[in-house]
């Protein structure tokens, strides 16, 4: 079946339109309301993106390519996260993925066999004064502790 | 002298709404006097008495930034407000969008008036989603109550404000990458010239300014700018007004402070952060964020010429010199984002490196060669030093890619790779030759500190 929007984001999309001077502006825009609906960006997501906007699909394809937080491939239900950068990592965050690397059995990069979380390392969140932290799907969880950490996870792992 | 001030933080403990920011601070009063009361010269003019030096990292005043822009015949005119708080140790922007977010908006009515905009954008990370909610909530608000829209304050000068979200690249930013991310593209920084003023947002002429700087704008008309700028210690070297003072790393108190310009590291580190975790003694501060050369803390400055600029503070150490933009510059560093990460001792700085330059090489977006492949090529290089690997040789090869990056870029990007690594390099010389020689390894390296 060919990708649609839900009629919500597609209320969303002609809101979003209203705000530029040229189509090709909601891209990212777009691609978030896509991927929130979808979990990831797909073939079939580009050419649509590409048809809504009047934009070539290489363009979109180009867009996804690069930006981080554009997923090119299926991800868990749950994505986690964790900051590793310098101001983080001068507050534990090393011990912060091991932790997680550990509770979920999986290493960086990768989704629990049940499909439910996926761990990623993020470089800087603006959150150095509230170090080390992770962001668990939009949520932001700052000065973590082992006890946090494993509740967080835990959490995850039941849903 | 430290000296607390609250204009911007007042409201982060009594709420975030209208009514609270209109109660309490007077919010909306500086807009609703400019647009009623002033010409669009005479706000730019004012604007410039504050000395606002950017708040994103240059330090650019910012009334001489809103004086470039000109009336253009056919052209409409955009306001872009970079809200990407990317820099790593930066951590400030985010807490106006959270509790003060009407002053973001109400700096967005002054600033699109002065810049000749009917149209803002704020770009702001997306991964912020409680900010930009705020910011949507702080926009309605004002809406519902005619702040904004066709006839703000019964004006007619039109003015939306929007909020564009970006999708994880920390490049966007930098100023035309953020453009190029906003008109829908790969956040590719552009050539300079043209410069946004004359080409910005879909090619018309554009003002970018930083978040903090725009939500500090109601403030200074509110007191007047000359008086906003006077509140400074370092007013009268053009460094003008109150500015949000992160600390993070090895203080036992992190925190996000509003200061008169002009506190020292010391203060921050001691009055502020509560001191270092352990009471260890201090390695080195990054003064502003990753991209700004570290300081260590054995440095003092050395003007012993009566007619330097820094003669004042001759042979004072380095973190007892208050934080400006030209005082940095000064010895040495950046002013940057004024947000300092603290390393105490026992911190290992081939290590610290190692994770920056990690950084860097995830975040080049790939179009000048010498940026690609030389921050691959220093993250690779400090690796191989760190893993045991390394030579001698090794470490003046790092200085040799740093150096040919630098001024062979497209964007600021390669000088806040370079010029941060050459600072490691060169004020940690012992440790790198100790990992090159075998006398360190990494088995003892440590960030933390326990
Ligand atoms: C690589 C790079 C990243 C940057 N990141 C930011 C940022 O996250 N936020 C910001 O306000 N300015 C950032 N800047 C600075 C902007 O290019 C620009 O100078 C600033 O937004 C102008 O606002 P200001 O004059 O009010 O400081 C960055 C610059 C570079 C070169
Ligand atoms: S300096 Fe680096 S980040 Fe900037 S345009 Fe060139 S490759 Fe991209
Ligand atoms: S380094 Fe982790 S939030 Fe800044």
């Amino acid at each position: 079946m060919a990708f649609a929007l839900s009629p919500e984001r597609e209320r969303e999309l002609q809101d979003i339109l209203t705000r530029y001077p040229t189509r090709m502006a909601a891209t990212i825009p777009l691609l978030h309301l896509c991927q929130d609906q979808n979990g990831w960006v797909s073939e079939e997501i580009v050419q649509y993106v590409a048809h809504k906007l009047d934009v070539p699909p290489a363009h979109v394809q180009g867009v996804v390519t690069f930006y981080t937080l554009f997923n090119q491939k299926p991800v868990g239900k749950h994505q986690v996260w964790v900051c590793r950068t310098l101001p983080c990592a001068l507050r534990g965050a090393y011990g912060v993925i091991a932790q997680c690397e550990k509770k979920l059995g999986i290493h960086v990069g990768a989704t629990t066999k049940d499909g439910k979380v996926t761990l990623r390392t993020a470089e800087c969140l603006a959150s150095c004064g509230t170090a080390p932290m992770m962001q668990v799907d939009k949520e932001y969880h700052e000065n973590l502790t082992p006890e946090r950490i494993d509740a967080i996870l835990t959490k995850l792992q039941e849903s | 002298m430290l000296a607390r001030t609250d204009y911007l933080t007042k409201v982060y403990s009594l709420g975030h709404s209208l009514d609270v920011y209109e109660r309490h601070v007077q919010g909306y009063q500086a807009a609703r006097k400019v647009l009623l009361t002033m010409t669009r010269e005479q706000v730019v003019e004012e604007a410039k008495k504050a000395n606002i030096r950017g708040r994103g990292g240059a330090g650019f005043p910012m009334g001489i930034k809103w004086s470039f822009m000109r009336p253009h015949p056919t052209k409409p005119a955009y306001l872009v407000i970079n809200a990407d708080e990317g820099e790593p140790g930066t951590h400030k922007d985010r807490t106006l969008m959270e509790l003060n977010p009407h002053s973001i908006v109400e700096g967005c009515i002054i600033g699109c008036y002065a810049i000749g905009a009917n149209v803002a954008y704020i770009y702001v990370r997306d991964e912020l989603h409680l900010s930009k909610e705020r910011l949507w909530g702080a926009i309605r608000e004002a809406r519902a109550k005619g702040y904004l829209g066709k006839t703000p304050f019964g004006k007619n000068f039109p003015v939306e404000v929007y909020v564009h979200t970006g999708a994880g690249a920390y490049i966007c930013g930098e100023e035309t990458s953020l453009l190029n991310s906003l008109e829908g593209r790969r956040g590719e920084p552009r050539l300079k010239p043209p410069f946004p003023a004359q080409a910005g947002a879909f090619g018309c002429p554009t003002t970018v300014n930083n978040l903090e700087t725009i939500a500090t704008v109601p403030a200074a008309f509110m007191l007047g700018c000359e008086n906003y700028s006077k509140l400074s210690a370092l007013h009268h070297i053009g460094d003008g007004g109150v500015r949000l003072y992160g600390i993070n790393g090895h203080v036992k108190k992190p925190c996000v402070v509003e200061l008169a310009c002009g506190p020292t590291i010391n203060e921050l580190i001691y009055d502020i952060g509560g001191g270092i975790l352990g009471d260890k003694p201090l390695l080195c501060v990054i003064p502003g964020g990753s991209s700004t050369p570290l300081l260590r803390a054995d440095e003092v400055v050395n003007a012993p010429d009566e007619k330097s600029p820094m003669h004042a503070w001759h042979g004072k150490n380095v973190m007892d010199v208050p934080l400006g933009v030209d005082t940095m510059r000064n010895v040495g560093t950046m002013l940057g984002t004024c947000c300092v990460t603290v390393m105490a001792e026992g911190t290992d700085p081939v290590l610290a490196m190692l994770n920056l330059m990690q950084f860097y090489h995830h975040e080049s977006c790939g179009q000048c060669t010498p940026c690609r492949e030389g921050s691959a090529w220093l993250d690779r290089t400090v690796q191989k030093l760190y893993d045991g690997n390394g030579t001698i040789e090794d470490i003046d090869l790092l200085a040799d890619i740093a150096n040919n990056i630098m001024g062979n870029t497209i964007c600021a990007f390669g000088e806040g790779t370079a010029m941060p690594a050459l600072g490691f390099l060169k004020k940690f010389k012992r440790e790198f030759e100790e990992y090159a020689t075998g006398a360190r390894t990494k088995a003892q390296a440590r960030l933390t500190v326990d």
